[in-house]
């Protein structure tokens, strides 16, 4: 389960990138951009989970006695939930710096970008 | 033709990297050292059900800072970046009318929305969720009330005093943690309650709702500025 969970990050991950790396309109390169982010953090979570286990929270089903054998990994969950915040803003910075680059060139097109060039 | 292929070759190479760590892979069977101190100490420690808030506020609580900060200056770099392109209040966009449906909906459930966001970061430490879930899903609220009127200026005064008194509670309460409590964003500040109570947990419930609070106004910000920019 876990195994299928990180191939499917994995595959994600190098969907988002080759969306990345191919595409030429910016809009379409922070689409790429999320979705290997989602890639990325569906991995790590995949990396917490143990089999036959449950999530980190303590109630009737998973007394404090028992915690130990039943809970999984509880530290991905908590970096994955920092990644997702910090992923939801650089997505909204790529949006704000996509709005300014078609003001000044008036087009969306990667390729339009030549002042740093060689 | 030959950028297409090289960007196959790269992401070939990045594949077999992901096999090769695919296929050697194990799941641990045992918790490992830091999940195991979590796991037995949360309870008596800090009170909180959920064991991913515990590590969230209290444990990790300087990097909740440090991300709440990096949210801060997103939301501050997206209103510089976009300030340029501002609408005038006078000159309004003429944009086709929403729909029966969308306005009468969103009336109806953007204060529903709003409401399941509180209860989501208010019982952060019982339940699934916390304060940065509860923030986007106020956000959400705040979208669906600029869909439904694209033309409505947001009041960013409301916006920002909502944001910066919530921050300086939160670092209040995190420099009060020093002085009466264990050490910087040290939850005992609080007494610990009975766990799986509302008022438990010590400052937790009190931190992950400024949090909360923060985040959607942070989050309700960066739709605003991105809302009021110019149609170009």
């Amino acid at each position: 389960m876990a195994q299928i969970a990180m191939a499917a990050g994995f595959i994600l991950i190098l969907v988002g990138f080759y969306g990345a790396l191919t595409n030429r309109n910016i809009l379409r390169m922070i689409v790429a951009f999320t979705v290997a982010d989602t890639g990325v953090n569906i991995v790590m979570v995949a990396v917490g989970y143990m089999r036959g286990r449950t999530a980190p929270i303590l109630d009737e089903t998973v007394p404090v006695a028992d915690a130990l054998s039943r809970i999984i990994d509880p530290v991905p969950q908590a970096l994955v939930l920092t990644a997702i915040v910090i992923g939801m803003g650089i997505t909204a910075l790529m949006l704000a710096f996509a709005y300014r680059f078609y003001e000044k060139k008036r087009t969306l097109d990667i390729t339009k970008c030549t002042e740093l060039k060689w | 033709m030959i950028r297409k292929f090289a960007a196959i070759l790269l992401l070939a190479g990045i594949a077999s990297i992901f096999m090769g760590l695919l296929f050697t892979y194990e799941p641990d069977a045992e918790l490992n050292t830091t999940a195991r101190y979590y796991a037995e100490r949360t309870a008596a420690d800090i009170g909180a059900t959920n064991i991913v808030t515990a590590i969230v506020v209290t444990y990790r609580g300087l990097d909740t800072l440090g991300e709440v900060t990096v949210l801060f200056l997103t939301a501050a770099i997206v209103g510089l970046v976009l300030a340029h392109g501002r609408r005038r209040t006078s000159d309004k966009r003429r944009l086709a009318p929403v729909g029966e449906l969308l306005a009468t909906g969103s009336r109806f459930l953007a204060p529903l929305i709003i409401l399941l966001g509180v209860y989501v970061f208010a019982n952060g430490h019982l339940t699934p969720g916390g304060g940065f879930q509860g923030g986007a899903i106020i956000a959400s609220g705040v979208l669906l009330i600029l869909l439904a009127d694209p033309c409505r200026c947001l009041s960013h005064r409301v916006i920002d005093t909502v944001e910066s008194v919530s921050g300086l509670f939160y670092v209040g309460i995190a420099i009060l943690g020093i002085v009466l409590a264990g050490g910087f964003l040290d939850s005992h500040l609080l007494p610990r309650g009975e766990l799986g109570a509302l008022f438990s947990a010590g400052a937790i419930p009190l931190i992950y709702a400024l949090i909360g609070l923060k985040v959607g106004a942070e989050f309700s910000s960066i739709l605003a500025h991105l809302s009021e920019t110019e149609e170009l």
